[in-house]
């Protein structure tokens, strides 16, 4: 038991990080991003190459790969976005024009790493070994991912309330319409939001390679779970994406220690039903 | 109004076209099937989708849905009992999920429809590995691909008049409303919920009867080949290719992209989703409201 739940931890961990990174794109840059997970899919064979082919350790993959995701989805913002938020009316059009948008540019991405790995399952091998944690043996790779799940979150944390850009941020996530009275620069802020969740993405990609095999249609599972652990948490906050990602990866990996693994995805639509029935607005969100 | 004259050209489109398959090859009669498939698809989801602004991308749960109703119960019922058993479930799913999401502010239901097809297809998998021991399964039905386009052709001809019928009806009205503003039609009187839940009903319904009807041309199935993703994603770009907002619009976007798509898939299969992904967003900044809208916006533009 006490195993499955630091397994639970360790998934968890992973999905609050992502799902952080879904909410800087979704909360302050106001962007649905359906492509978000084949970002995370993209880090996840970009480890693989760097690994197998150069040697690299995922370590360093991480110094390439989530610079590479910053200027990416800098760019794709300012390229496919900021049209879209020019010309829509209101703040509806916008959600399903970029709904929309993104849409297409999953199957772009999916496309291209089809072409190049193909669609069979992928993984490599790094730091498989066991480490005792207070008496169950949990291997040092799942250790090293929640690690460095703690890290990432907590500097997002740190960036986001103690500094003088964080506070823009979290103005712009507030109060978009007031921001500006502040001499905030609203698309300025998106941007930069909507590349720091890409990068946090590619952070969570690197993380999930460690442990997991993963493949090149796997996109729409990574951004189902990270959407539903933002909703879960509720929209904006980020402690809420913390303990709901935690409780997401706990609720599955007990699913699948104890009832099916072929059920998790199963077991995750059903927590998202539960709080679209009983709690819309998520576990610490406020109505919107 | 409809004059008798629209009728007319309407009832000898429909015989046209039914009389298709006599003088086609067997690939001519494929093709048509595949068009008017998709044709179907793209109507029932603009039927929902375009009015209410509702982007679904449960398409291919329903359609594989009813592909795998009829997988499974096509030895044991007649096959009118079998199609109707599939438009139950199809329509029950749709309820459920309906009534959980739409209520709600619309992007909860994109993202429900969007791994819906994902679970569906899972759910399906684990049930037929742990409970009936089998992945795939076989469809023998005595139907020639003639009769399959016909069932389709009726179906679509069903659907265009529900749509046609909808057009000019209270809940017609309605839909209008809540698409311009769904405060302003809930303050006006309109059961906001119950409206978009009884056409969403009906269109993934309409979806499901297809993949049910659809079905016996794969002979074999499972789950991965009746749950692919790019079934949603080829219906939303037809329809808005064409502009989901009127009931012409999913056709004239479906046609021509059906044929490029089969162009595609023969000639480039490897680059088929890239090719798709480009086109539709091309389409999204290009014209937003569809080709027709855009026509129109044209010859406004030269009248003027």
């Amino acid at each position: 038991m006490f195993e499955h739940i630091v397994n639970g931890l360790v998934l968890g961990g992973t999905y609050a990080l992502i799902a952080m990174g879904l909410t800087m794109q979704y909360g302050i840059a106001r962007i649905m991003n359906l492509a978000f997970g084949d970002t995370i899919i993209v880090a996840c064979f970009g480890t693989y190459l760097l690994v197998s082919a150069f040697a690299l350790s995922p370590l360093l993959a991480l110094l390439i790969l989530v610079p590479g995701a910053f200027v990416f989805s800098y760019a794709v913002f300012l390229a496919l976005m900021q049209p879209l938020v020019a010309r829509a009316p209101n703040r509806e059009a916008l959600e399903v024009d970029s709904i929309l948008v993104t849409f297409g540019l999953l199957f772009v991405i999916q496309g291209i790493l089809l072409v190049i790995f193909g669609g069979a399952y992928t993984s490599y091998s790094y730091l498989n070994v066991g480490v005792n944690v207070l008496g169950t043996t949990v291997s040092a790779n799942r250790l090293l991912a929640f690690v460095m799940a703690l890290v990432f979150g907590g500097a997002l944390m740190f960036v986001l309330f103690r500094t003088r850009w964080g506070m823009m941020l979290r103005a712009v996530e507030l109060a978009p319409e007031s921001a500006p009275l502040y001499g905030i620069d609203v698309d300025r802020v998106a941007r930069y939001a909507f590349a720091v969740g890409g990068a946090l993405a590619a952070s969570g990609g690197v993380v999930v390679s460690m442990y997991q095999t993963f493949t090149a249609t796997a996109g729409v599972v990574f951004t189902m779970k990270a959407l539903i652990v933002v909703i879960l948490g509720g929209k904006g906050s980020l402690i809420g994406a913390l303990i709901a990602g935690i409780v997401l990866g706990i609720v599955e990996t007990l699913v699948a220690a104890y009832i099916d693994p072929g059920l998790t995805l199963a077991a995750t639509y059903a927590v998202f039903l539960a709080i679209l029935l009983f709690r819309p607005t998520g576990l610490f969100g406020s109505a919107a | 109004m409809p004059t008798y004259a629209s009728l007319a050209l309407v009832a000898v489109a429909v015989s046209t076209l039914a009389a298709a398959p006599f003088y086609l090859s067997d690939y001519g009669v494929g093709l048509l099937i595949g068009m008017s498939g998709y044709v179907t698809l793209a109507t029932a989801w603009a039927l929902f989708s375009g009015p209410t602004r509702y982007v679904s991308l449960a398409t291919v749960a329903f359609f594989g849905i009813g592909a795998y109703t009829v997988a499974v119960f096509s030895e044991t019922l007649p096959y009118p009992l079998v199609l109707l058993l599939a438009a139950a479930i199809g329509g029950t799913v749709a309820a459920v999920v309906g009534l959980s999401t739409l209520r709600l502010a619309g992007v909860y239901f994109v993202i429900f429809t969007f791994g819906l097809a994902e679970l569906v297809r899972q759910t399906v998998t684990w049930w037929e590995v742990n409970i009936t021991g089998t992945l795939g399964r076989y469809i023998f039905l005595p139907f020639e691909g003639r009769h399959i386009y016909w069932q389709l052709l009726a179906l679509l001809t069903v659907t265009m008049l529900i749509g046609w019928l909808i057009g000019r009806s209270r809940i017609g009205l309605a839909l209008k409303a809540i698409g311009d503003d769904e405060a302003v039609a809930a303050h006006a009187g309109i059961d906001v919920t119950r409206t978009k839940l009884v056409l969403f009903v009906l269109s993934a319904t309409i979806i499901t009867l297809v993949g049910a009807i659809q079905a016996p041309r794969w002979t074999y199935i499972e789950p991965s080949i009746v749950f692919n993703p790019t079934v949603s994603f080829l219906t939303l770009i037809m329809a808005l290719l064409g502009g989901p907002m009127r009931l012409w619009g999913p056709m004239v976007g479906a046609v021509p992209l059906f044929l490029l798509f089969e162009w595609l898939s023969a000639n480039f299969p490897n680059h088929f989703s890239i090719f798709l992904g480009l086109l539709f967003i091309l389409i999204v900044f290009v014209m937003p409201n569809g080709v027709l809208a855009k026509l129109e916006g044209i010859r406004k533009g030269a009248a003027q």
